[in-house]
């Protein structure tokens, strides 16, 4: 019975925080080729302001979209908070800059005449553009995995935004927090450790990854 | 290091910030005079409220003793108390401390205060809790209708009179019925923000803000009376427990200067939200 219930609030996790990580790289990885691409006034400004975001706390985060989506807020109409979608809302913004930041240096350190040769033999800005993914895309799979081992640790978004319904919104973290709460110890213990090994996992495959990549 | 001209400068930030967080750890009085504190392990209704922070006040000015607290459940507070983590319990929810008491974890178990629970809901009523003439009806009526139902499902006293009426219901329901296992306050607001009913102390209800759309649908049943105990933790089961103190503060909250603290307090709307019970005849005997 106990172990439907983890095995619910690991599903959970997976589910909200991989879509997160989804979301915000389909978001970021476009970004962070554009930045890439060219020099413009005001590109420092931006990768300024995406460096600050990326170390804003999770209960900032929370509070923000807590504001937003609540009954009272302007969005309250949608009825969002409280559910796995305001989870994943908030865990997309908190990796958002995590992955643009990761993609941005990624792209910038393939070799420019990629690009250029491309377009040198007849390749359009869009076909030199997939030309740099293709040529970055272990470390573009870093920065995408790297976002996820991040949603899914994280506690104040969920715990603000998803509320800690049983069976609904109650993820790892949250649950630990609560078996802790309860004095069940064991049960905090176990789902700890299957946390650990999960971004243990997802780490083991970012350096794998990288390491591919710098063999070629 | 642009802007700060001398090395030596640049320490004086972070040292001005260690300096300041060991000040406020050790805060006033200074290192030497040995301060007395008191763990409580409590109710949440207590502490969201605010009452225990005017408590606290007086206590300290009275006795010298500081009070720290959690907040937690009725279950989760006699827990800690079993476990060594808390020297006195706030608790309402009558059958979990008899068990406490009976197994030697407690003692000298004081009724201090009381209200009522409320059932509260969505002000459009859709389930016509309003017009149930007990908290099982209404219960009934709720789950009829499949409405969402918001629990505690944290063993506080408030789930476990939660349980109780469901009990009288005919059982819990099974569609609708979301358990956050957080604090009375916390739960109240998923309530807000689902659109659902749930069973509240009144305390916690009057005393927060910003509740939009919940109303009382159903109230002052004799099946929703909620008596608040303060229970000291035995030091021949629990060594550590801090008995002088705790016998100490028990004596302050129902003492008469204790008690018209919990009599008077309101909460922002001007409520009162606790009836002061330590002098009525009996009532240790009963509830």
């Amino acid at each position: 019975m106990i172990f439907r219930e983890l095995g619910l609030a690991i599903w959970i996790s997976f589910k909200t925080s991989g879509l997160a990580a989804l979301i915000a790289s389909f978001l970021a990885v476009p970004a962070a080729l554009f930045l890439a691409g060219r020099e413009f006034r005001g590109k420092r400004a931006i990768l300024l302001v995406n460096q600050t975001w990326m170390a804003a706390p999770t209960v900032v985060i929370g509070l923000l979209f807590y504001s937003l989506l609540g009954r009272s807020g302007p969005l309250g109409g949608l009825g969002l908070l409280y559910t796995q979608t305001a989870m994943t809302i908030g865990q997309v913004f908190l990796v958002l800059p995590l992955i643009l930041g990761f993609s941005y240096t990624a792209l910038r350190q393939v070799d420019k005449r990629a690009r250029l040769t491309a377009l040198t033999l007849g390749a359009t800005r869009r076909q030199a553009g997939w030309i740099v993914l293709r040529e970055a895309r272990f470390a573009l799979l870093t920065a995408v995995l790297a976002g996820f081992a991040r949603a899914i640790s994280e506690i104040g978004i969920a715990m603000m935004l998803g509320g800690n319904i049983r069976h609904a919104t109650r993820n790892i973290t949250t649950s630990i927090a609560l078996e802790t709460a309860k004095g069940e110890f064991r049960n905090g213990v176990i789902l700890g450790v299957i946390l650990l090994v999960i971004t243990l996992g997802t780490n083991i495959l970012v350096q794998s990854g990288l390491r591919t990549k710098d063999g070629e | 290091m642009a802007g700060i001209p001398h090395s030596r400068l640049r320490w004086a930030i972070p040292f001005g910030l260690l300096a300041g967080l060991a000040a406020s750890e050790s805060g006033y009085p200074p290192p030497g005079a040995a301060e007395k504190s008191l763990m409580l392990a409590t109710t949440t209704s207590v502490d969201a409220t605010g009452l225990l922070d005017v408590l606290s006040d007086e206590f300290k000015k009275i006795s010298g003793v500081t009070l720290k607290w959690t907040a937690v459940g009725t279950g989760a507070a006699l827990k800690q108390a079993r476990d060594g983590n808390a020297d006195v319990v706030i608790a309402h929810a009558k059958s979990l401390e008899d068990d406490f008491l009976r197994e030697g974890c407690g003692v000298n178990r004081r009724v201090f205060a009381r209200n009522f629970f409320l059932i509260v809901g969505p002000s459009a009523d859709p389930a016509g809790a309003a017009g149930s003439a007990t908290a099982a009806e209404a219960f009934g009526r709720i789950k009829a209708g499949g409405f969402p139902f918001v629990s505690r499902g944290d063993n506080s006293g408030t789930h476990v009179r939660e349980l109780e009426i469901w009990a009288k219901a005919g059982g819990k329901p099974d569609k609708g019925y979301l358990e956050t296992g957080q604090g009375m306050a916390e739960t109240l607001r998923v309530a807000a923000e689902r659109r659902g009913y749930t069973l509240t102390d009144s305390a916690t209800f009057f005393g927060l803000r910003g509740l939009a759309g919940l109303k009382p649908v159903h109230e002052n049943g004799p099946e929703l009376e909620n008596i608040y105990a303060v229970i000291a933790v035995n030091p021949a089961r629990v060594p550590t427990a801090k008995y002088e103190e705790a016998t100490a503060f028990i004596a302050f909250l129902t003492s008469p200067r204790g008690q018209k603290i919990v009599g008077e307090f309101r909460s922002k709307s001007g409520r009162l939200l606790f009836e002061p019970m330590a002098a009525r005849p009996g009532i240790d005997l009963h509830k």
